[in-house]
């Protein structure tokens, strides 16, 4: 091949700009307007890349979307691998690399595969490597298969936009039958969105010359996109419709190439016109991946919009009509073209613009790296340093497939075209099997019909008209040579027959097994030669064999379009405290726990976090300690039938609390296990407060309403979520009634007031506060929750009382201690998917109660009333020991056997007990206190003795003291 | 991605919503439901091809509602508020 650009010309390129950009190290010039492609070619770039497998030297194929062989990554700051040099703009300063080549494509070390490609058939490697283990061998075939090389360094330097977008007519391609289609619905009225993927609307009327209404075309593309974006209507260009799934949605990728990253937009439209055109086949022969043979509308469409001329002595293969255009367009431009006709009577009233060889096929293609001759199938030679061939033109119907459209095989077109129509899509043009103008303006008078009366008419086309003909040509079995079928994964004619001898024959089958139609083209060009010389194989016709499913994307999308704004924070966001920057003045170091930033101990990041919390846990039970319970769920239920409500939803019975009262209990799943625990305060007749765990809240709040609504009704209860409405603010520890009493709260706070488990009302400047006395850490506590506005006053007020008394800011680290070393559970930690409330040593409603309740039945299955159940346990190791580790496994002895009988949920050193405390769950553990068993590690073992849950204080003293 | 009809919302990106099993599974209440009339309550679906009754919730606005979708076509047939009483 020896490519040139040409001296004048070509529709797209700006010569007034010229650009550089680097290829494999080197330095390629070119104008505005080039691809990386069209500028490859002009350089008389032959080798682009190599292949999948065997490392086959490859050039350029098409001009567009289905582009198998250029890929290139691109560097820099807009990285982007296995990219199409085909529709990847050329700009200054770009640099792009050959994918799966080292060094390079021209000159790469792993070609000598292809010498050995005989002995590595489709599905080689899987059935080579697989002893003794197919994983040993892995990484090094990968390393060596493979496209294009992800740089995992990279981060992006900005986030993606997305869009919402709706619209009455979505039109997908602003070829001639998109923009027909486009201005006959804005006639109509409608509110009209067209999108393309290339840069300038017009689609094949850019390179295939025509007149429309006795003017050239780009004057007709020109008027159409004046009207329509006077109308108002949006056009929106280098952008990809990729995809559409449910109910029509239609996902859109937008390039930029100002230094943004792509934009996604999410369309619904009413009504869909896909005018997406069609893909042009290759043809059959040996050796047709060779660098220098190209699609003759590709080499058509270089010599129009870049003036690049692919060769000087071309042959033009062909099956089909569209080929006469190419060949004398490339006669004109200088080139010494013969064009090698399949049909014995070539297309009717053809005018000879080139040498006409009729009822011949090529055989082979000869040359080592680029093409230098042909074989025809009567043996005759031809020079050429450039091939194109048209092997007929496959309608891109991919969203129509994607929509679950069914599609239809022509005969006379030797293509599958859309079928029965799909509600709110229409396809129109080429896409829907029109050839000549007339029938591609028809097509889209059709496909907007529908929608009444247009205003719009369209000019009747004037030029000589494109026509159809054609003589299917597909890949016939037993055939010499190699023959590519699909070049972006190395599946030859040869693996095809070798996945029907394995019966491999359904085309699902045949993509797994040898990659056919695979990879960023998703055989484009591939998937009907393939699936037809299957048919040929097994005596099948083309639509017995049909297609394999389409699905999204149709063009590769980057992640970064589908994550958008998505990231850090704004992908998982936090629940903050209302007094965060107030406990980050305090040296807070903050922890997520359930959703929530918060505090996990003070001092500072410098702090040494375990003595920090060490410490803390040991003042609080010193003296006083403050908390921030803020997160604590603060769920009301309100009405009628509130009391009941609560009766149902927990496993203890609730309506027996007295107004002005706390219980704790347990929520149940259907199926038993322990959902959630905490305390239910009843503040009035008809109204409770569900202070659940702080992060279940909203997992609770669904529940409490799926109950409401399905089994309760709207009107007899009512449910509020408060728990961000408030801030709670926890005083716990012996000193706290003193602390408390040096702040007016407007209540008494004397125990036969204010007793344990009773809530109490009061204000602090002006604002009402609730005061519960209800204890996580075992000692007398008061939780008083406030405005969440207001609790920074009443905040700093508690500190600053509380140095009399040396108080200490805890965070939820020593919190874990203070609640372990009572045996109080949390819920996901000391429980699993599998707890029941007896296995926590609650018994009592299960046996006693008679009314109905969430889980109840489930309590009572052979499962839940095993006698092998895991029930929870205190752990003691001896002091001076380390603790035991969290999720260690007690174990048995059979033999030589172990078997687990349980686990450590919960393990901590408790300063206040000078040695490590921890909860379990263990088989029978119940009446196993005392017991000594045998806790693993990571192949440690080592002792401990079953003990109660609660370590510390177990008469509960501290809780009055 | 499909847009479902919320009785109170109008139609909304289905990622707003929440599957709430299927309508009509009818809670059986008592310690002395047959286990077998409970594990089917609790575990057994018809996962129907075609007409599905289900029950979804709207997250945005809280409420449940029963919707009726066609599960090959993933077309919408009806959807309705629970309008109080005990889903059947
Ligand atoms: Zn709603």
């Amino acid at each position: 091949m020896t490519a040139s650009r040409l001296a004048t010309g070509g529709s797209a390129i700006d010569r007034s700009r010229p650009i550089r950009f680097s290829f494999d190290g080197a330095s390629v010039g070119g104008f505005a307007g080039d691809t990386i492609a069209s500028a490859l070619l002009a350089n008389d770039v032959a080798i682009v890349g190599r292949s999948f497998k065997y490392h086959r030297p490859r050039g350029i194929w098409g001009a567009g979307v289905e582009e198998p062989n250029a890929l290139v990554d691109i560097g820099g700051p807009q990285a982007t691998p296995n990219t199409r040099a085909t529709t990847e703009p050329a700009r200054d300063g770009l640099v792009a690399k050959s994918v799966n080549a080292t060094p390079n494509a021209q000159a790469d070390r792993n070609a000598f595969l292809d010498r050995f490609s005989r002995f590595i058939p489709a599905a080689f490697y899987y059935k080579t490597f697989m002893w003794p283990d197919w994983h040993m061998f892995e990484p090094r075939i990968r390393a060596m298969a493979g496209l294009g090389k992800v740089d995992t360094h990279w981060t992006s330097p900005g986030t993606a936009d997305q869009i919402n977008h709706y619209c009455d007519v979505l039109v997908v391609g602003a070829g001639p039958a998109g923009l027909a289609a486009a201005r006959l619905a804005a006639g109509a009225g409608l509110c009209v969105t067209l999108v393309d993927d290339q840069h300038k609307p017009g689609g094949s009327l850019g390179h295939r010359a025509c007149e429309i209404g006795g003017k050239p075309a780009s004057m007709w593309i020109e008027e159409t996109v004046a009207e329509l974006t006077a109308g108002g209507h949006l056009i929106l260009p280098a952008t990809t419709a990729f995809g559409i799934y449910d109910h029509n949605l239609v996902g859109l990728n937008q390039r930029h190439f100002d230094g943004r990253r792509d934009t996604l937009w999410r369309v619904r439209p009413r009504h869909i016109v896909l005018a997406t055109g069609a893909i042009e086949r290759p043809l059959p022969f040996a050796n047709n991946d060779l660098p220098g043979i190209l699609s003759a509308d590709a080499a058509l469409a270089y010599l129009r919009r870049h003036a690049v001329l692919v060769g000087r002595r071309v042959v033009v293969a062909t099956n089909n009509d569209s080929a006469y255009g190419v060949a004398a367009a490339l006669a004109e431009a200088g080139a010494d073209a013969t064009l090698v006709d399949i049909r014995r009577d070539g297309m009717p009233n053809a005018t000879a613009k080139a040498r006409l060889v009729k009822g011949r096929a090529l055989a082979a293609a000869k040359g080592r790296l680029r093409v230098e001759g042909v074989t025809l199938d009567d043996g005759t030679r031809l020079d050429a340093d450039c091939v194109l061939v048209s092997g007929g033109w496959t309608p891109t119907i991919h969203l129509f497939g994607q929509a679950k459209g069914k599609l239809a095989w022509s005969e006379a077109r030797a293509a599958f075209l859309p079928g029965d129509p799909v509600d709110g899509i229409s396809v129109a043009g080429a896409a829907a099997g029109s050839v000549s103008l007339s029938e591609v303006f028809a097509s889209s008078e059709k496909a907007v019909a529908s929608h009444g009366k247009t205003k719009a008419a369209l000019p009747l086309s004037t030029g000589p008209e494109a026509t159809g003909g054609i003589v299917a040509a597909w890949p016939v079995p037993g055939s010499k040579g190699r023959i590519w079928i699909d070049y972006q994964n190395d599946v030859t004619v040869k693996d095809v027959e070798l996945a029907a001898r394995e019966n491999f024959v359904s085309v699902e089958h045949l993509k797994r097994y040898t990659t056919l139609g695979m990879a960023t083209d998703q055989g484009k060009t591939s998937n009907l030669p393939g699936l037809a010389l299957m048919a040929g194989i097994t005596g099948r016709a083309v639509p017995e064999v049909g297609t394999t499913t389409y699905r999204p994307p149709f063009t590769p999308v980057p992640l970064a379009s589908f994550a958008g704004a998505r990231a850090g924070e704004l992908m998982a966001p936090v629940r903050r405290l209302p007094l965060e920057s107030v406990h980050r003045e305090s040296g807070a170091v903050f922890q997520e726990y359930g959703g929530w930033l918060r505090p996990a101990h003070y001092g500072g990041r410098g702090v040494d976090a375990d003595r920090a919390i060490q410490d803390e846990a040991l003042r609080a039970r010193r003296s006083v300690a403050l908390f921030d319970g803020s997160t604590l769920g603060k769920i009301e239920v309100i009405g009628p039938k509130a009391a009941e409500f609560v009766d149902f939803l927990y496993y203890n019975t609730m309506s027996t609390l007295k107004p002005g009262r706390c219980r704790y209990g347990f929520m149940l799943s259907e199926n038993g296990v322990v959902f959630d625990d905490g305390v239910l305060v009843r503040l009035d007749e008809h109204r409770f407060v569900v202070s659940c765990s702080s992060s279940h809240v909203a997992a609770v709040h669904a529940r409490l309403e799926e109950w409401r609504q399905d089994r309760f009704g709207r009107d007899a209860v009512y449910i509020h979520n408060a728990t961000s409405e408030m801030a709670t603010l926890t005083v716990s520890g012996p000193n706290a009634h003193k602390l408390l009493e040096t702040v007016d709260l407007g209540l008494s706070l004397d125990d036969a007031d204010l007793p344990h488990m009773a809530i109490g009302h009061g204000f602090y400047g002006g604002d009402a506060v609730r005061i519960a006395r209800v204890s996580f850490t075992g000692d007398r506590s008061y939780e008083i929750s406030i405005r969440a506005d207001r609790a920074e006053p009443l905040w700093a007020h508690l500190r600053q009382v509380g140095q009399a008394f040396d108080a200490v800011v805890i965070g939820l680290e020593a919190l874990m201690i203070l609640r372990a070393e009572k045996g109080f559970i949390v819920i996901g930690k000391d429980t699993d998917g599998t707890t029941l409330p007896h296995d926590l040593g609650s018994e009592g409603p299960r046996v006693k109660r008679q009314t109905e309740y969430v889980g109840r039945r489930s309590l009572f299955t052979e499962e839940a009333s095993r006698g092998d159940r895991l029930q929870l346990v205190g752990l003691t190791v001896p002091s001076g020991e380390a603790p035991l580790p969290t999720g260690a496994h007690g174990i048995k002895r059979e033999g030589d056997r172990l078997h687990s009988q349980g686990f450590v949920t919960s393990s901590y050193h408790s300063p206040t007990l000078g040695r490590p405390i921890a909860l379990g769950l263990i088989e029978r553990g119940a009446a196993r206190h005392g017991e000594t068993i045998e806790i693993q590690h990571l192949g440690k073992v080592r002792t401990a003795m079953i003990t109660a849950p609660c370590a510390f204080d177990p008469a509960g003293e501290r809780l009055h003291a | 991605m499909q847009l479902f009809p919320c009785p109170f919302c109008g139609p909304r990106d289905e990622t707003e919503f929440h599957y709430g099993g299927d309508a009509g599974n009818a809670r059986p209440d008592g310690a002395e439901v047959p286990i077998e009339r409970w594990a089917g309550y609790l575990y057994l679906r018809g996962n129907p091809k075609g007409t599905a009754r289900e029950i979804w919730v709207h997250t945005s606005c809280g409420e449940f509602f029963v919707m009726e979708r066609d599960t090959v076509t993933h077309k919408v047939l009806s959807s309705t508020a629970f309008g109080g009483e005990h889903a059947a």
